[in-house]
């Protein structure tokens, strides 16, 4: 996993010859494509992640993004566990670029802290 | 066997009278008709024999006799023609106490009462139920408690003697084998042809089923003999109940595994269905503080305290991984445990660990063939098929045995390492948490803090699954420190345990004056809401939080698998697995039944004030559903 990290990384960040210009990513659109393309069911519906030990750990937190884009991109084409794959048939680029867009805006949340029936 | 010989003379006596009855009557009316007797002296004259119509004394009594003997407080069911003698024994002979009667809407939701139950009182629950149509209602639950190793005790009824059929429906609801349906995935079951087997069938039946590991009984209550009349009959006798000592591991099995994990430098204890006592989960304290070894905790029973420092659960993947030593204690998936299996297209798994593995399960001592419930094989260097348990104390001793000062030295030292990892993994939950905290759908997590705030000062008990539906939210959150805080799940990962379980476990915390708690999901309530209505009618206390993501997700999850590696875009993975157009209004089903609803709860600021007008009914001995529309997981 970490060798197709690293090429989809190298790769990514290389504009291809006759590329398009790259449209700016569409938060609002990332939205409406997190939910439609079934992102949520595991990362819940900001991204704040999904199950966690000791029973069935899966779909970690997403937002708000940390993960780079060439990452998040290299992921979804080939995932491991129990993420099923995204091709670019069903999922284009831009898509992503979009759900990477909507996951940097969801702001990060309170303090534990200020939260009192968390402390 | 003289009880056999007098079963056999009081059936054929009973036929042959019956017979005769028929057959004088059958002769006698033509007769009179030719007579030329008006109908008026027809019907003040008696007939040449009178045909026997009652009994004060039906073999029915005899058979709630057996069920008192065995301590049942309740017993659970659909009301059914098969058993209808046994039933009327139940509320007028009976008194309709130990066990009183309570009525379900659904077999499946009588053995599911039964199941959840058991995990809270640790006594068995009666059913009733058709041999025929309702025991196929019934079987998924029968099969989730199996899996489970929750004993029921099943009485069928049937009608196994073809001559005396009454109807149509007789017929539709009679079987030659009726246990054959369940053979797979219960304990023991019997057919008594006489009042005397069915005696002593049910004893050695209850005995079987409670000693480990446990799984449920069935056994077939014929309605002839139910409806026999058993006036001045003699030598009926009900066998004393005893109970087995379940089994324990050898003594040199145990010492060998008592050396292994004093040898070991980085062990791993996994709990899997283990506890049923308080004693247990005493036990494994201690066998885990005397060790310094941290312990993961499974979810299946409530084994470990989850506040406790050696309670790692949250590190389960890291401490496996590192682990030279893992030691099951009735874990049903060790494969499972201590290999990544891929879900992508082609199977593949991994081994996680070089640890030596030990295990202590009485898992193999139940092992069926056609349900295969058994799991992957996983080969182990020490084996021990015997009750977890049963096993404890005496491994424990074993350990004891074979401490030294140095060793309790270097223990102290592989403590003071783990020592502020369990605080670690419950901060990080808090902050997990406190993502999407404001969210709408509400967030589960958000859900379970605004519930445990309410219930933490409580004696408080969650009759729900605390795992993989809840993102094990409440195992992260909350503060689990005695058996009763959660019963597990269903086993056999069938749906439409959850709600009637849930009022059976409420059912039996009514008379220890628990709160308890029901995290339910949507899918799992539709199968047979109508088990909503048997909380109402009986009064039992239970608060029901839906989990309401309008969706059997799971599912959603796995069709959206299907349709990735398919290659076709997920965009249509909601047709078939969705709960929604219309919403399920889920408060006014609740108050359709009886039972205060509140909600939908759509506003995670709306939760505390809902919660809290809820537990106030549920204090008075009501059952409350709130419905609360929350994020998938």
């Amino acid at each position: 996993m970490k060798t197709l990290l690293a090429i989809a990384l190298t790769f990514a960040s290389v504009p291809l010859a006759g590329q398009s210009p790259v449209k700016a990513a569409d938060a609002e659109n990332g939205k409406k494509l997190y939910v439609a393309d079934g992102c949520y069911q595991c990362h819940g519906r900001q991204g704040q992640g999904g199950s966690s030990a000791p029973v069935g750990s899966y779909g970690p937190r997403l937002a708000p993004a940390k993960l780079p884009l060439e990452a998040l991109r290299a992921y979804v084409r080939h995932p491991s566990g129990g993420m099923p794959p995204y091709t670019a048939k069903v999922l284009p680029d831009a898509a992503i670029d979009d759900i990477y867009a909507f996951l940097k805006s969801v702001p990060a949340p309170p303090p534990v802290k200020d939260i009192p029936l968390l402390n | 066997m003289p009880e056999n010989k007098d079963s056999q003379v009081d059936r054929r006596s009973f036929l042959s009278g019956a017979a005769t009855s028929a057959a004088a009557i059958a002769a006698a009316v033509p007769a009179a008709l030719a007579a030329g007797q008006s109908q008026s002296q027809k019907e003040t004259e008696p007939p040449a024999k009178v045909e026997v119509q009652t009994t004060d004394r039906p073999g029915a009594d005899f058979m709630i006799d057996v069920f008192k003997s065995l301590g049942f407080d309740y017993v659970c069911a659909n009301p059914g023609s098969a058993f209808r003698s046994i039933q009327e024994s139940v509320i007028n002979y009976g008194g309709n106490s130990k066990p009183e009667f309570i009525t379900c809407c659904h077999e499946e939701s009588s053995v599911a009462m039964g199941h959840g139950y058991f995990k809270v009182e640790g006594k068995p629950m009666l059913v009733f139920a058709h041999g025929t149509v309702g025991l196929q209602h019934a079987s998924m639950a029968v099969y989730n408690a199996f899996c489970d190793r929750v004993p029921v005790f099943i009485v069928l009824g049937n009608n196994l003697n073809a001559a005396t059929r009454r109807s149509a429906v007789d017929w539709l609801h009679s079987v030659q084998d009726a246990a054959a349906l369940v053979r797979d995935f219960t304990k023991f079951d019997d057919s008594p042809v006489s009042l005397a087997q069915f005696a002593e069938s049910s004893v050695r039946a209850y005995k079987i089923a409670m000693t480990a590991p446990s799984a449920p009984v069935v056994l077939t209550a014929d309605a002839e003999l139910s409806e026999i009349s058993i006036t001045g009959r003699t030598g009926l006798t009900i066998p004393k109940l005893g109970f087995a000592a379940p089994p324990a591991g050898d003594s040199a099995s145990v010492a060998a595994l008592a050396a292994m994990l004093i040898e070991a430098q980085t062990p791993v204890i996994v709990a899997g269905r283990l506890a049923r006592t308080q004693g247990c989960m005493a036990h494994l304290v201690e066998l885990a503080e005397l060790l310094q070894v941290p312990v993961v905790d499974s979810g299946a029973r409530m084994n470990f305290p989850n506040r406790h420092p050696l309670n790692l659960s949250g590190n389960s993947r890291a401490l496996i991984e590192n682990a030279d030593l893992i030691l099951g204690l009735e874990v049903t998936d060790f494969y499972g445990l201590v290999n990544n299996i891929s879900r992508q297209l082609e199977y593949s798994s991994r081994p996680l660990t070089k640890a030596k593995l030990a295990s202590i399960s009485a898992g193999d001592r139940l092992a069926k063939s056609n349900f295969q419930e058994f799991q992957r094989y996983q080969p182990l260097d020490l084996d021990i098929a015997a009750d977890g348990e049963a096993t404890l104390p005496s491994l424990v001793e074993a350990v004891q045995r074979l401490m030294t000062p140095d060793k309790k030295r270097a223990f102290q030292a592989r403590g003071a390492k783990l020592a502020g990892q369990q605080a670690s993994i419950l901060a990080k939950a808090r902050t997990d948490a406190s993502y999407a905290w404001d969210a709408c759908p509400i967030s589960v997590a958000r859900l379970c803090s605004e519930l445990w705030a309410q219930i933490k000062n409580e004696d408080w008990c969650l009759a729900s699954q605390s795992g993989t539906f809840v993102s094990n939210w409440p195992l992260r959150l909350w503060d689990f420190d005695r058996p009763y805080r959660h019963i597990g799940g269903s086993g056999g990962a069938g749906m439409g345990y959850g709600a009637p379980a849930a009022v059976g476990a409420a059912l039996a915390n009514k008379k220890h004056g628990r709160l308890t708690v029901n995290i339910q999901t949507d899918g799992d309530l539709m199968y047979a809401p109508g088990v909503l209505w048997t909380a109402a009618h009986h009064r039992i206390p239970l608060l029901t939080i839906m989990h309401n993501n309008r969706a059997y997700h799971q599912e959603l999850m796995e069709v959206q698998i299907a349709a990735n590696q398919h290659n076709r875009g997920i965009d249509r993975a909601h047709i078939g697995t969705t709960i929604d157009d219309p919403n399920i209004d889920y408060a006014k089903l609740a108050q359709s039944m009886g039972m205060m609803g509140i909600g939908p709860i759509e506003q995670p600021g709306d939760l505390a004030s809902a919660i809290r007008r809820g537990i106030e009914t549920v204090k008075r001995g009501e059952p409350v559903l709130i419905d609360v529309v929350t994020q998938p997981r």
